[in-house]
């Protein structure tokens, strides 16, 4: 392709289209004015109203043990499928497994929360658990949507490492549990951090699917800023997106520095 | 080995169980019990009849102490059909995810293909920041859309201080906004595919075409458009797909009558609290996505097999 003006003005254009609402979001969350949009000072009063909110600190709290929790178990699970599906070979429930596997990838949020909260009112009524339905209810969900996941990032390292070592070990005499832990889980360690942060994002940010199954009391973060926003202009949610997207970029900031100074101790 | 492991590994094997099909058995029966039942469950609730009860439906099988009588309740899916609220929201799903996927397309490809073209440092720093937006929280951005949109937003208000309109422009609330709003969250999911198909892209062969004479316009038409086909069609897929169902966006950002699916399957549960006709509405809605899942994985295929 020709050397043009056109693909850089394309690429900034686009990441202007990215970048402009966050940028509005940060700058009117350091309004004085109540309004989100008109200027009227800098203040900070609306992160001041946060941190004295009860609702939004507990909302908070709850999602971030969720987030812990079903990353973690989704991480194991999620392992597990990656690991079956490209050092197993062939079994009998493998095209079963492939299919479960990927298709919450791709299935809408709203019948994943509606069949999953249909599956625990029957559940309840026959077995009588999950009794009543809460945290408990929502990591089950989002164990279940991120594991597919991480099956996927790990299932790309496998791909990507040199199987031989492993085969070297086998036959050098040590067992496959053996092999497993000593020798496979340290080299795809990176993937499986990759997993659990975006399990730990997916399940942070879900609102459609925790909606669905969740009962009173549990109310999420995304749930109590959708019933926040829904009812209209409201600064101290601007407010929560600057911190959350502070956060974002320090560790994003921090995960490429480390890269960085891998990638050039490699070189060295 | 150790005695104790001989003794257990031998009686699970006389059950039929090796430590490997228990490697196998753990995330399936986990899968299965949470995934796939599920949609048997709801499979079976959309045939049966809504009742002020709770949970708020009557049971399918009703057992008098004598026999059983099966009660299968078809009224779900006639009124689906019926009623032309759920046609036309199916079709103007269908309509909002083909246009924004064309649109991302449109935005994604020359993006990717700048990035996939650009010198090392910067084509990681482009890359990252193409994937920074989608770990902040979706909802927060698409409310952010909402102080762009609005008659007192962002973009009116300079509109207007630049005198360029003197009455604000309705953005908020139409389907124009909805637009938007799926094309900037599913951007980097067009993005990704195509910068992944691109940068594996020999530069030797648009060198040859453009040494045989082809020019930039040609050299794209027959070289570089052909070859990237499978990235297309990935990116196009995981826009698509998810932005059918969207519930979020089309709440946020659209009007009172921009009803897409996953807002109809959304008030059907929660406003009317009629689960049933919900449940309805999920399992049509699973066979109106499995035919774009099926035609775009076999044109993948094709687009695979070609290279």
């Amino acid at each position: 392709m020709k050397r043009g003006i056109f693909l850089p003005l394309v690429t900034v254009l686009g990441f202007v289209f990215l970048y402009a609402p966050i940028l509005s979001l940060i700058v009117f969350s350091f309004n004085e004015s109540r309004l989100v949009t008109v200027w009227g000072g800098f203040s900070t009063r609306w992160y001041g109203q946060l941190f004295r909110d009860p609702q939004i600190l507990n909302a908070a709290w709850i999602s971030l043990r969720v987030a812990v929790v079903s990353a973690s178990i989704a991480v194991v699970l999620g392992t597990l499928v990656a690991f079956v599906l490209m050092r197993f070979g062939r079994f009998r429930s493998r095209a079963l497994l492939t299919g479960m596997a990927t298709a919450p990838l791709v299935m809408p949020e709203v019948i994943t929360g509606l069949s999953l909260l249909l599956l625990f009112v029957s559940m309840e009524q026959l077995l009588g658990w999950p009794a009543g339905r809460g945290e408990t209810t929502i990591i089950i969900a989002h164990i279940t949507f991120c594991l597919a996941y991480v099956a996927v990032v790990v299932q790309s390292r496998l791909a990507g490492m040199d199987q031989s070592v492993e085969e070297a070990a086998m036959d050098l005499g040590a067992r496959p549990v053996r092999v497993f832990f000593d020798i496979t889980l340290p080299i795809i360690a990176p993937a499986l951090v990759a997993g659990w942060l975006l399990a730990f994002t997916l399940s942070l940010d879900d609102l459609v699917i925790a909606s669905f199954v969740t009962g009173p009391g549990a109310s999420t973060l995304p749930m109590v800023i959708f019933s926040k926003v829904r009812l209209g202009v409201s600064p101290d949610v601007n407010a929560l997106a600057t911190i959350i997207i502070g956060i974002v970029a320090l560790g994003v900031g921090i995960a490429m520095w480390q890269m960085r100074r891998a990638i050039r101790r490699d070189r060295e | 080995m150790t005695g104790a492991r001989r003794v257990t590994e031998s009686a699970l094997g006389r059950l039929g169980l090796s430590g490997r099909a228990l490697v196998v058995a753990v995330p399936l029966v986990w899968l299965l019990v949470f995934f796939l039942i599920p949609f048997l469950v709801v499979a079976k609730i959309s045939l049966s009849e809504v009742t002020i009860a709770r949970p708020p439906y009557l049971p399918l099988l009703e057992w008098d102490g004598l026999r059983a009588t099966l009660n299968l309740n078809f009224e779900n899916y006639a009124y689906l059909w019926n009623d032309p609220l759920y046609g036309n929201a199916y079709l103007f799903s269908v309509r909002v995810a083909f246009v924004s996927a064309t649109l991302a397309l449109l935005i994604g490809f020359p993006m990717a293909y700048y990035i996939a073209r650009s010198p090392e440092p910067r084509r990681t720093l482009l890359l990252t920041a193409v994937i920074l937006p989608f770990w902040t929280s979706f909802l927060l951005r698409v409310y952010a859309w909402q102080g762009f949109l609005r008659s007192n937003g962002v973009i009116n208000n300079t509109l207007i201080s630049l005198g360029i309109i003197d009455t604000p422009i309705v953005m908020l609330q139409t389907d124009f906004a909805v637009y938007i709003g799926i094309v900037y969250t599913y951007l980097p999911f067009m993005i990704l595919p195509l910068y992944a198909n691109l940068v594996k892209l020999d530069d030797s062969l648009l060198e040859a075409s453009a040494d045989l004479g082809g020019r930039p316009v040609a050299t794209f038409f027959y070289v570089t458009l052909p070859l990237s086909m499978p990235g297309i069609i990935a990116g196009f897929m995981l826009v698509f797909v998810p932005a059918i169902g969207e519930f979020v966006i089309p709440e946020l950002l659209g009007g009172p009558n921009t009803l897409m699916i996953g807002r109809v399957l959304w008030n059907e549960f929660f406003a009317n609290r009629d689960w049933p006709v919900a449940s309805a509405v999920a399992i049509a809605m699973l066979v109106v996505l499995v035919v774009p899942i099926m035609a775009l994985r076999s044109a993948q295929a094709r687009a695979e097999e070609k290279r």
